[in-house]
Protein backbone atom coordinates (compact mmCIF):
# COMPACT_ATOMS: atom_id res chain seq x y z
CA UNK A 1 0.00 0.00 0.00
CA UNK A 2 1.38 3.41 -1.02
CA UNK A 3 0.97 5.98 1.79
CA UNK A 4 1.18 9.74 1.41
CA UNK A 5 -0.26 13.01 2.75
CA UNK A 6 -2.09 14.16 -0.38
CA UNK A 7 -3.04 11.65 -3.03
CA UNK A 8 -3.51 13.48 -6.33
CA UNK A 9 -5.62 11.88 -9.05
CA UNK A 10 -4.44 13.39 -12.34
CA UNK A 11 -0.94 14.56 -13.24
CA UNK A 12 -2.00 17.49 -15.46
CA UNK A 13 -0.73 21.01 -14.75
CA UNK A 14 -3.08 21.38 -11.76
CA UNK A 15 -2.02 18.10 -10.13
CA UNK A 16 1.66 18.86 -10.71
CA UNK A 17 1.50 22.34 -9.18
CA UNK A 18 -0.33 20.90 -6.16
CA UNK A 19 2.87 19.00 -5.33
CA UNK A 20 4.73 22.31 -5.10
CA UNK A 21 2.21 24.10 -2.90
CA UNK A 22 1.90 21.04 -0.66
CA UNK A 23 5.68 20.78 -0.47
CA UNK A 24 5.96 24.33 0.84
CA UNK A 25 3.79 23.13 3.73
CA UNK A 26 5.98 20.03 4.11
CA UNK A 27 3.19 17.74 2.89
CA UNK A 28 4.11 14.77 0.67
CA UNK A 29 2.25 13.92 -2.53
CA UNK A 30 1.70 10.95 -4.81
CA UNK A 31 0.18 11.26 -8.30
CA UNK A 32 -1.93 8.74 -10.25
CA UNK A 33 -2.53 9.11 -14.00
CA UNK A 34 -3.87 6.85 -16.71
CA UNK A 35 -1.36 8.34 -19.16
CA UNK A 36 2.15 6.90 -19.16
CA UNK A 37 3.59 10.44 -18.85
CA UNK A 38 2.69 13.47 -16.70
CA UNK A 39 1.18 16.64 -18.22
CA UNK A 40 -2.53 15.89 -18.81
CA UNK A 41 -4.09 17.68 -21.79
CA UNK A 42 -0.91 19.70 -22.33
CA UNK A 43 1.09 16.51 -22.88
CA UNK A 44 -1.53 14.43 -24.67
CA UNK A 45 -3.43 16.88 -26.86
CA UNK A 46 -1.18 19.86 -27.64
CA UNK A 47 2.45 19.51 -26.44
CA UNK A 48 3.84 21.43 -29.45
CA UNK A 49 1.29 24.27 -29.36
CA UNK A 50 1.90 27.64 -27.68
CA UNK A 51 -0.03 29.01 -24.68
CA UNK A 52 -0.18 32.77 -24.29
CA UNK A 53 -2.01 33.28 -20.99
CA UNK A 54 0.32 31.84 -18.39
CA UNK A 55 1.22 34.81 -16.18
CA UNK A 56 4.79 36.01 -16.87
CA UNK A 57 5.23 33.70 -19.90
CA UNK A 58 4.30 35.78 -22.97
CA UNK A 59 4.45 32.50 -24.87
CA UNK A 60 5.26 28.96 -23.81
CA UNK A 61 4.77 25.58 -25.50
CA UNK A 62 2.42 23.32 -23.55
CA UNK A 63 5.12 20.63 -23.44
CA UNK A 64 7.65 23.13 -22.05
CA UNK A 65 5.16 24.23 -19.38
CA UNK A 66 4.94 20.62 -18.20
CA UNK A 67 8.76 20.31 -18.23
CA UNK A 68 9.09 23.43 -16.10
CA UNK A 69 6.45 22.25 -13.63
CA UNK A 70 8.29 18.92 -13.27
CA UNK A 71 11.50 20.81 -12.62
CA UNK A 72 9.78 23.03 -10.06
CA UNK A 73 8.33 20.11 -8.08
CA UNK A 74 11.39 17.86 -8.27
CA UNK A 75 12.73 18.83 -4.80
CA UNK A 76 9.46 17.55 -3.32
CA UNK A 77 10.01 14.05 -4.70
CA UNK A 78 6.44 13.13 -5.61
CA UNK A 79 5.58 9.48 -6.16
CA UNK A 80 3.94 8.40 -9.41
CA UNK A 81 1.54 5.63 -10.38
CA UNK A 82 1.39 6.12 -14.16
CA UNK A 83 -0.52 4.17 -16.80
CA UNK A 84 -3.19 3.20 -14.25
CA UNK A 85 -6.77 4.44 -13.80
CA UNK A 86 -8.05 5.24 -10.29
CA UNK A 87 -11.27 3.28 -10.12
CA UNK A 88 -12.43 3.20 -6.51
CA UNK A 89 -12.47 5.36 -3.40
CA UNK A 90 -13.18 3.96 0.09
CA UNK A 91 -13.14 5.64 3.47
CA UNK A 92 -11.48 3.86 6.39
CA UNK A 93 -12.58 4.00 10.03
CA UNK A 94 -9.72 6.34 10.95
CA UNK A 95 -10.78 8.94 8.36
CA UNK A 96 -8.30 7.99 5.68
CA UNK A 97 -9.12 7.26 2.05
CA UNK A 98 -8.03 4.27 -0.01
CA UNK A 99 -7.86 4.64 -3.78
CA UNK A 100 -7.38 1.53 -5.91
CA UNK A 101 -6.40 1.48 -9.60
CA UNK A 102 -7.50 -0.81 -12.41
CA UNK A 103 -4.26 -2.75 -11.92
CA UNK A 104 -4.96 -3.22 -8.21
CA UNK A 105 -2.40 -0.71 -6.87
CA UNK A 106 -3.67 0.62 -3.53
CA UNK A 107 -2.96 4.08 -2.14
CA UNK A 108 -3.86 5.51 1.27
CA UNK A 109 -4.01 9.18 2.29
CA UNK A 110 -5.93 11.49 4.66
CA UNK A 111 -6.52 13.93 1.78
CA UNK A 112 -7.52 13.24 -1.82
CA UNK A 113 -7.09 15.89 -4.50
CA UNK A 114 -9.00 15.03 -7.65
CA UNK A 115 -7.27 16.93 -10.47
CA UNK A 116 -8.75 14.74 -13.17
CA UNK A 117 -9.32 17.42 -15.83
CA UNK A 118 -11.78 16.33 -18.50
CA UNK A 119 -11.35 12.76 -17.27
CA UNK A 120 -9.01 9.85 -17.59
CA UNK A 121 -7.42 9.58 -21.05
CA UNK A 122 -8.55 6.34 -22.63
CA UNK A 123 -8.15 4.91 -26.14
CA UNK A 124 -10.75 5.76 -28.77
CA UNK A 125 -12.30 2.55 -29.96
CA UNK A 126 -13.49 2.23 -33.56
CA UNK A 127 -17.12 1.12 -33.92
CA UNK A 128 -16.43 -2.47 -35.08
CA UNK A 129 -18.83 -5.24 -34.09
CA UNK A 130 -17.61 -7.44 -31.18
CA UNK A 131 -14.42 -5.41 -30.86
CA UNK A 132 -14.60 -5.65 -27.08
CA UNK A 133 -14.85 -9.44 -27.17
CA UNK A 134 -11.41 -9.58 -28.82
CA UNK A 135 -9.72 -7.17 -26.34
CA UNK A 136 -6.61 -8.89 -24.95
CA UNK A 137 -7.32 -11.71 -27.42
CA UNK A 138 -5.45 -10.04 -30.24
CA UNK A 139 -6.93 -6.54 -30.03
CA UNK A 140 -4.75 -3.98 -28.21
CA UNK A 141 -5.12 -0.20 -28.09
CA UNK A 142 -1.81 0.60 -26.46
CA UNK A 143 1.45 -1.20 -26.90
CA UNK A 144 2.95 -1.74 -23.51
CA UNK A 145 5.16 -4.71 -24.29
CA UNK A 146 6.25 -4.82 -27.95
CA UNK A 147 7.88 -8.25 -27.38
CA UNK A 148 4.39 -9.67 -27.22
CA UNK A 149 4.19 -9.23 -30.99
CA UNK A 150 7.41 -11.08 -31.80
CA UNK A 151 6.83 -13.44 -34.74
CA UNK A 152 3.20 -12.40 -35.03
CA UNK A 153 1.29 -11.06 -38.00
CA UNK A 154 0.22 -7.59 -36.92
CA UNK A 155 -2.27 -5.14 -38.46
CA UNK A 156 -2.23 -1.51 -37.31
CA UNK A 157 -4.86 1.11 -38.17
CA UNK A 158 -4.58 4.89 -37.90
CA UNK A 159 -3.15 7.91 -39.65
CA UNK A 160 -1.19 9.76 -36.99
CA UNK A 161 2.16 9.64 -35.26
CA UNK A 162 1.49 6.63 -33.06
CA UNK A 163 0.38 4.46 -36.01
CA UNK A 164 3.50 5.47 -37.95
CA UNK A 165 5.90 5.11 -35.02
CA UNK A 166 4.64 1.68 -34.01
CA UNK A 167 4.70 0.47 -37.61
CA UNK A 168 8.39 1.41 -37.73
CA UNK A 169 9.10 -0.18 -34.38
CA UNK A 170 7.18 -3.42 -34.86
CA UNK A 171 8.64 -4.01 -38.33
CA UNK A 172 11.79 -5.28 -36.65
CA UNK A 173 9.93 -7.57 -34.23
CA UNK A 174 6.77 -8.96 -35.83
CA UNK A 175 6.86 -11.46 -38.68
CA UNK A 176 4.66 -9.16 -40.78
CA UNK A 177 3.30 -5.65 -40.32
CA UNK A 178 0.37 -4.15 -42.21
CA UNK A 179 -0.65 -0.51 -41.75
CA UNK A 180 -4.02 0.64 -42.93
CA UNK A 181 -5.60 4.07 -43.01
CA UNK A 182 -8.75 5.55 -44.47
CA UNK A 183 -6.81 7.78 -46.85
CA UNK A 184 -3.41 8.11 -48.47
CA UNK A 185 -2.28 11.11 -46.45
CA UNK A 186 -0.79 10.60 -42.99
CA UNK A 187 -0.59 13.28 -40.32
CA UNK A 188 2.71 12.73 -38.59
CA UNK A 189 6.33 13.79 -38.33
CA UNK A 190 7.78 14.06 -41.84
CA UNK A 191 10.65 11.79 -40.87
CA UNK A 192 8.32 8.94 -39.84
CA UNK A 193 6.19 9.32 -42.96
CA UNK A 194 9.31 9.01 -45.11
CA UNK A 195 10.60 5.97 -43.23
CA UNK A 196 7.26 4.19 -43.59
CA UNK A 197 7.34 5.02 -47.31
CA UNK A 198 10.81 3.43 -47.55
CA UNK A 199 9.73 0.25 -45.76
CA UNK A 200 6.78 0.02 -48.11
CA UNK A 201 8.99 0.50 -51.17
CA UNK A 202 11.31 -2.24 -49.89
CA UNK A 203 8.35 -4.55 -49.42
CA UNK A 204 9.07 -4.87 -45.69
CA UNK A 205 5.60 -3.73 -44.66
CA UNK A 206 2.24 -3.75 -46.35
CA UNK A 207 0.43 -0.42 -46.61
CA UNK A 208 -3.29 -0.47 -47.36
CA UNK A 209 -4.97 2.85 -48.21
CA UNK A 210 -7.72 3.85 -48.40
CA UNK A 211 -8.77 1.00 -46.18
CA UNK A 212 -10.83 0.26 -43.10
CA UNK A 213 -11.43 -2.82 -40.97
CA UNK A 214 -15.08 -3.78 -41.15
CA UNK A 215 -15.14 -7.01 -39.19
CA UNK A 216 -13.00 -9.16 -36.91
CA UNK A 217 -13.16 -12.94 -37.28
CA UNK A 218 -12.01 -15.75 -35.00
CA UNK A 219 -13.69 -18.10 -32.56
CA UNK A 220 -11.52 -17.59 -29.44
CA UNK A 221 -9.13 -14.88 -30.59
CA UNK A 222 -8.38 -12.68 -33.58
CA UNK A 223 -7.70 -14.93 -36.60
CA UNK A 224 -8.46 -12.63 -39.51
CA UNK A 225 -9.86 -9.26 -40.46
CA UNK A 226 -12.33 -8.30 -43.12
CA UNK A 227 -11.01 -5.12 -44.70
CA UNK A 228 -12.57 -2.71 -47.14
CA UNK A 229 -9.66 -1.73 -49.37
CA UNK A 230 -10.49 0.79 -52.04
CA UNK A 231 -14.09 -0.42 -52.20
CA UNK A 232 -13.14 -4.09 -52.37
CA UNK A 233 -13.52 -6.55 -49.49
CA UNK A 234 -10.37 -8.49 -48.62
CA UNK A 235 -9.61 -10.96 -45.87
CA UNK A 236 -6.38 -10.62 -43.95
CA UNK A 237 -5.10 -13.43 -41.75
CA UNK A 238 -3.42 -12.02 -38.63
CA UNK A 239 -2.71 -12.57 -34.91
CA UNK A 240 -3.08 -9.01 -33.69
CA UNK A 241 -5.09 -5.91 -34.56
CA UNK A 242 -3.94 -2.59 -33.09
CA UNK A 243 -6.31 0.37 -33.73
CA UNK A 244 -4.46 3.61 -32.89
CA UNK A 245 -6.97 6.45 -33.03
CA UNK A 246 -5.72 8.56 -30.17
CA UNK A 247 -7.07 8.98 -26.65
CA UNK A 248 -10.16 10.69 -25.37
CA UNK A 249 -10.93 11.80 -21.79
CA UNK A 250 -13.74 10.02 -19.89
CA UNK A 251 -14.80 11.00 -16.36
CA UNK A 252 -15.46 7.29 -15.87
CA UNK A 253 -15.53 5.71 -12.41
CA UNK A 254 -15.08 9.02 -10.53
CA UNK A 255 -18.72 9.72 -11.37
CA UNK A 256 -19.74 6.83 -9.07
CA UNK A 257 -17.77 7.87 -5.97
CA UNK A 258 -20.71 9.59 -4.30
CA UNK A 259 -19.55 13.05 -5.35
CA UNK A 260 -22.02 15.71 -6.45
CA UNK A 261 -21.72 15.89 -10.24
CA UNK A 262 -23.04 18.68 -12.40
CA UNK A 263 -22.52 18.84 -16.20
CA UNK A 264 -19.84 16.15 -16.08
CA UNK A 265 -17.83 18.04 -13.42
CA UNK A 266 -17.52 17.79 -9.62
CA UNK A 267 -19.29 20.44 -7.56
CA UNK A 268 -17.05 22.14 -4.99
CA UNK A 269 -17.21 24.86 -2.38
CA UNK A 270 -15.37 27.69 -4.09
CA UNK A 271 -16.00 30.23 -1.35
CA UNK A 272 -13.55 28.31 0.84
CA UNK A 273 -11.24 25.52 -0.27
CA UNK A 274 -12.57 23.54 -3.28
CA UNK A 275 -13.69 20.69 -1.07
CA UNK A 276 -16.36 18.35 -2.44
CA UNK A 277 -19.34 16.98 -0.54
CA UNK A 278 -16.99 14.31 0.91
CA UNK A 279 -14.84 15.84 3.69
CA UNK A 280 -11.14 15.57 2.83
CA UNK A 281 -11.82 15.03 -0.87
CA UNK A 282 -11.04 18.12 -2.95
CA UNK A 283 -11.55 18.71 -6.67
CA UNK A 284 -9.35 21.23 -8.49
CA UNK A 285 -8.65 22.33 -12.06
CA UNK A 286 -10.78 21.45 -15.08
CA UNK A 287 -12.60 18.67 -13.20
CA UNK A 288 -14.52 20.93 -10.83
CA UNK A 289 -17.42 23.31 -11.24
CA UNK A 290 -18.74 26.27 -9.28
CA UNK A 291 -20.48 29.51 -10.25
CA UNK A 292 -18.20 31.40 -12.63
CA UNK A 293 -15.79 28.49 -13.19
CA UNK A 294 -13.24 28.90 -16.01
CA UNK A 295 -11.30 25.89 -17.30
CA UNK A 296 -7.91 27.56 -17.49
CA UNK A 297 -4.47 26.53 -16.28
CA UNK A 298 -3.96 29.60 -14.14
CA UNK A 299 -7.29 29.01 -12.38
CA UNK A 300 -6.17 25.44 -11.60
CA UNK A 301 -2.97 26.78 -10.04
CA UNK A 302 -4.93 29.15 -7.82
CA UNK A 303 -7.34 26.41 -6.74
CA UNK A 304 -4.44 24.06 -5.93
CA UNK A 305 -2.84 26.71 -3.70
CA UNK A 306 -5.95 27.35 -1.60
CA UNK A 307 -6.76 23.65 -1.42
CA UNK A 308 -3.33 22.83 0.08
CA UNK A 309 -3.87 25.32 2.93
CA UNK A 310 -7.11 23.58 3.82
CA UNK A 311 -5.50 20.13 3.49
CA UNK A 312 -2.79 21.21 5.95
CA UNK A 313 -5.42 22.18 8.54
CA UNK A 314 -7.17 18.86 8.04
CA UNK A 315 -3.98 16.86 8.52
CA UNK A 316 -2.62 19.00 11.41
CA UNK A 317 -5.69 20.52 13.11
CA UNK A 318 -3.61 21.56 16.12
CA UNK A 319 -0.98 23.45 14.10
CA UNK A 320 -1.37 26.99 12.92
CA UNK A 321 -0.08 27.76 9.47
CA UNK A 322 1.24 31.21 8.72
CA UNK A 323 1.72 32.19 5.09
CA UNK A 324 5.37 32.69 4.23
CA UNK A 325 6.75 34.14 1.00
CA UNK A 326 9.10 31.78 -0.87
CA UNK A 327 11.47 34.73 -1.34
CA UNK A 328 11.72 35.11 2.42
CA UNK A 329 11.78 31.52 3.62
CA UNK A 330 13.18 29.80 0.50
CA UNK A 331 12.19 26.34 -0.72
CA UNK A 332 13.24 23.35 1.37
CA UNK A 333 13.02 20.16 -0.66
CA UNK A 334 12.51 16.66 0.75
CA UNK A 335 15.71 15.77 -1.10
CA UNK A 336 17.75 17.93 1.28
CA UNK A 337 18.01 20.83 -1.18
CA UNK A 338 17.42 24.36 0.06
CA UNK A 339 16.90 27.20 -2.40
CA UNK A 340 17.23 30.61 -0.83
CA UNK A 341 17.50 34.24 -1.77
CA UNK A 342 21.02 35.57 -1.50
CA UNK A 343 21.71 37.62 1.59
CA UNK A 344 22.74 41.19 0.99
CA UNK A 345 26.43 41.81 1.52
CA UNK A 346 27.17 44.29 4.25
CA UNK A 347 30.62 45.70 4.16
CA UNK A 348 32.07 48.95 5.30
CA UNK A 349 33.72 51.38 2.93
CA UNK A 350 36.87 52.80 4.46
CA UNK B 1 -30.75 41.36 -33.34
CA UNK B 2 -30.22 42.14 -37.00
CA UNK B 3 -26.88 40.30 -37.07
CA UNK B 4 -28.34 37.05 -35.81
CA UNK B 5 -28.99 33.96 -37.91
CA UNK B 6 -31.13 30.94 -37.12
CA UNK B 7 -29.56 27.48 -36.98
CA UNK B 8 -31.29 24.14 -36.41
CA UNK B 9 -29.31 21.52 -34.50
CA UNK B 10 -30.68 17.96 -34.24
CA UNK B 11 -29.35 16.21 -31.12
CA UNK B 12 -28.61 12.49 -30.66
CA UNK B 13 -32.23 11.82 -29.62
CA UNK B 14 -33.53 13.36 -32.83
CA UNK B 15 -34.81 16.50 -31.14
CA UNK B 16 -34.37 19.72 -33.12
CA UNK B 17 -33.07 22.77 -31.27
CA UNK B 18 -33.55 26.09 -33.02
CA UNK B 19 -30.78 28.44 -32.02
CA UNK B 20 -30.33 32.09 -32.67
CA UNK B 21 -26.67 32.77 -33.38
CA UNK B 22 -24.77 36.05 -33.47
CA UNK B 23 -22.50 36.47 -36.52
CA UNK B 24 -20.44 39.33 -35.12
CA UNK B 25 -18.81 37.52 -32.20
CA UNK B 26 -16.29 35.37 -34.05
CA UNK B 27 -18.05 32.17 -32.95
CA UNK B 28 -17.94 28.76 -34.54
CA UNK B 29 -20.71 26.15 -34.54
CA UNK B 30 -19.03 24.01 -31.83
CA UNK B 31 -18.87 26.99 -29.47
CA UNK B 32 -22.50 27.88 -30.21
CA UNK B 33 -23.64 24.31 -29.41
CA UNK B 34 -21.63 24.21 -26.17
CA UNK B 35 -22.96 27.60 -25.10
CA UNK B 36 -26.47 26.26 -25.75
CA UNK B 37 -25.81 23.19 -23.54
CA UNK B 38 -26.03 20.76 -26.45
CA UNK B 39 -23.94 17.56 -26.08
CA UNK B 40 -21.00 18.68 -28.22
CA UNK B 41 -17.81 18.18 -26.25
CA UNK B 42 -15.21 20.21 -28.12
CA UNK B 43 -12.37 18.54 -26.22
CA UNK B 44 -9.55 20.15 -28.23
CA UNK B 45 -11.11 23.57 -27.98
CA UNK B 46 -11.61 23.90 -31.74
CA UNK B 47 -8.21 22.96 -33.15
CA UNK B 48 -9.50 20.13 -35.40
CA UNK B 49 -7.64 17.69 -33.18
CA UNK B 50 -10.35 15.57 -31.56
CA UNK B 51 -13.45 15.18 -33.79
CA UNK B 52 -15.68 15.34 -30.71
CA UNK B 53 -17.61 18.09 -32.53
CA UNK B 54 -18.39 16.07 -35.67
CA UNK B 55 -21.78 16.84 -37.23
CA UNK B 56 -23.64 16.09 -40.45
CA UNK B 57 -24.82 18.94 -42.65
CA UNK B 58 -28.44 18.29 -43.57
CA UNK B 59 -29.27 21.44 -45.54
CA UNK B 60 -27.91 22.47 -48.91
CA UNK B 61 -25.75 25.40 -47.84
CA UNK B 62 -22.51 26.07 -49.62
CA UNK B 63 -19.40 25.70 -47.51
CA UNK B 64 -15.84 26.71 -48.06
CA UNK B 65 -13.57 23.69 -48.65
CA UNK B 66 -12.30 21.70 -45.71
CA UNK B 67 -8.86 22.65 -44.51
CA UNK B 68 -6.13 19.99 -44.55
CA UNK B 69 -6.37 19.69 -40.77
CA UNK B 70 -10.10 19.07 -40.90
CA UNK B 71 -9.74 16.48 -43.66
CA UNK B 72 -7.00 14.67 -41.75
CA UNK B 73 -9.02 14.62 -38.53
CA UNK B 74 -12.17 13.38 -40.25
CA UNK B 75 -10.08 10.57 -41.77
CA UNK B 76 -9.43 9.34 -38.24
CA UNK B 77 -12.92 9.94 -36.86
CA UNK B 78 -15.67 7.33 -36.60
CA UNK B 79 -19.17 7.31 -38.18
CA UNK B 80 -17.93 9.64 -40.93
CA UNK B 81 -20.27 10.27 -43.87
CA UNK B 82 -20.12 12.33 -47.07
CA UNK B 83 -21.74 15.27 -45.25
CA UNK B 84 -19.55 15.12 -42.12
CA UNK B 85 -17.93 18.31 -40.89
CA UNK B 86 -16.20 19.44 -37.73
CA UNK B 87 -18.46 22.02 -36.10
CA UNK B 88 -15.46 23.89 -34.72
CA UNK B 89 -14.32 24.61 -38.27
CA UNK B 90 -17.65 26.16 -39.25
CA UNK B 91 -17.51 29.86 -38.71
CA UNK B 92 -20.91 31.41 -38.05
CA UNK B 93 -21.55 33.69 -40.97
CA UNK B 94 -24.66 35.36 -42.38
CA UNK B 95 -24.70 32.96 -45.37
CA UNK B 96 -25.52 30.08 -43.00
CA UNK B 97 -29.03 31.36 -42.23
CA UNK B 98 -31.34 28.33 -41.82
CA UNK B 99 -28.49 25.78 -41.58
CA UNK B 100 -29.59 22.31 -40.42
CA UNK B 101 -26.99 20.06 -38.75
CA UNK B 102 -27.20 16.75 -36.90
CA UNK B 103 -24.78 15.90 -34.08
CA UNK B 104 -22.77 12.74 -34.89
CA UNK B 105 -22.71 9.80 -32.43
CA UNK B 106 -20.11 9.89 -29.68
CA UNK B 107 -16.92 8.08 -30.52
C1 LIG C 1 -5.93 22.45 -27.53
C2 LIG C 1 -6.06 23.07 -26.16
C3 LIG C 1 -5.57 24.36 -25.95
C4 LIG C 1 -5.65 24.93 -24.68
N1 LIG C 1 -5.15 26.19 -24.50
C5 LIG C 1 -5.16 26.75 -23.26
C6 LIG C 1 -4.62 28.05 -23.04
O1 LIG C 1 -4.16 28.73 -23.97
N2 LIG C 1 -4.63 28.54 -21.76
C7 LIG C 1 -5.14 27.84 -20.72
O2 LIG C 1 -5.09 28.33 -19.58
N3 LIG C 1 -5.69 26.60 -20.91
C8 LIG C 1 -5.71 26.07 -22.15
N4 LIG C 1 -6.28 24.82 -22.34
C9 LIG C 1 -6.91 24.16 -21.20
C10 LIG C 1 -5.87 23.53 -20.29
O3 LIG C 1 -5.08 22.60 -21.00
C11 LIG C 1 -6.58 22.86 -19.12
O4 LIG C 1 -7.24 23.86 -18.39
C12 LIG C 1 -5.59 22.14 -18.22
O5 LIG C 1 -4.92 21.11 -18.90
C13 LIG C 1 -6.32 21.57 -17.01
O6 LIG C 1 -5.40 20.95 -16.20
P1 LIG C 1 -5.83 19.82 -15.17
O7 LIG C 1 -4.56 19.41 -14.54
O8 LIG C 1 -6.93 20.33 -14.34
O9 LIG C 1 -6.44 18.65 -16.07
P2 LIG C 1 -5.85 17.80 -17.30
O10 LIG C 1 -4.79 18.53 -18.00
O11 LIG C 1 -7.04 17.38 -18.07
O12 LIG C 1 -5.20 16.53 -16.60
C14 LIG C 1 -5.99 15.61 -15.92
C15 LIG C 1 -5.29 14.27 -15.88
O13 LIG C 1 -6.00 13.41 -14.98
C16 LIG C 1 -5.99 12.11 -15.49
N5 LIG C 1 -7.11 11.36 -14.89
C17 LIG C 1 -8.41 11.74 -14.81
N6 LIG C 1 -9.15 10.83 -14.17
C18 LIG C 1 -8.29 9.83 -13.84
C19 LIG C 1 -8.45 8.58 -13.17
N7 LIG C 1 -9.63 8.17 -12.70
N8 LIG C 1 -7.35 7.80 -13.02
C20 LIG C 1 -6.14 8.19 -13.50
N9 LIG C 1 -5.93 9.36 -14.13
C21 LIG C 1 -6.99 10.17 -14.30
C22 LIG C 1 -6.10 12.28 -16.98
O14 LIG C 1 -5.60 11.14 -17.67
C23 LIG C 1 -5.27 13.55 -17.21
O15 LIG C 1 -3.93 13.24 -17.56
C24 LIG C 1 -6.23 24.23 -23.60
C25 LIG C 1 -6.73 22.94 -23.82
C26 LIG C 1 -6.65 22.35 -25.07
C27 LIG C 1 -7.16 20.97 -25.28
S1 LIG D 1 -13.50 20.65 -31.06
FE1 LIG D 1 -11.96 19.20 -31.44
S2 LIG D 1 -12.17 18.87 -33.55
FE2 LIG D 1 -13.67 20.36 -33.17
Amino acid sequence: MIKTDILIIGAGPTGLFTVFEAGLLQLKCHLIDSLPIPGGQCAEIYPKKPIYDIPSHPEILAGDLVEKLLQQIKPFQPGYTLGEVAISLEKTEDNQYIVTTDKGTRHCAPVIAIAGGLGSFEPRKPPIKDLEFYENKGVEYMIKDPEKFRNQNVVLAGGGDSALDWTLFLEGIASSVTLLHRRNEFRGALDSVEKVQQLKNQGRIQLLTPAEVIQIEGTEKVESLLINHNGEEIKKICDAFIPLFGLTPKLGPIADWGLEIEKNAIKVDNSLDYQTNLPGVYAIGDVNTYPGKLKLILCGFHEATLMCQSAFQRIYPEKKNVLKYTTVSGVKGFDGSHKQAQKATIKSIE
Amino acid sequence: MSNDITIHVIDRDGITHTLSAPTDMNLNLMELCKASDLPVEGICGGMALCASCQCYIESSHNFPQQSEDEEAMLAEAFYVKENSRLACQIHLHSNLEGLVVRIAPEG
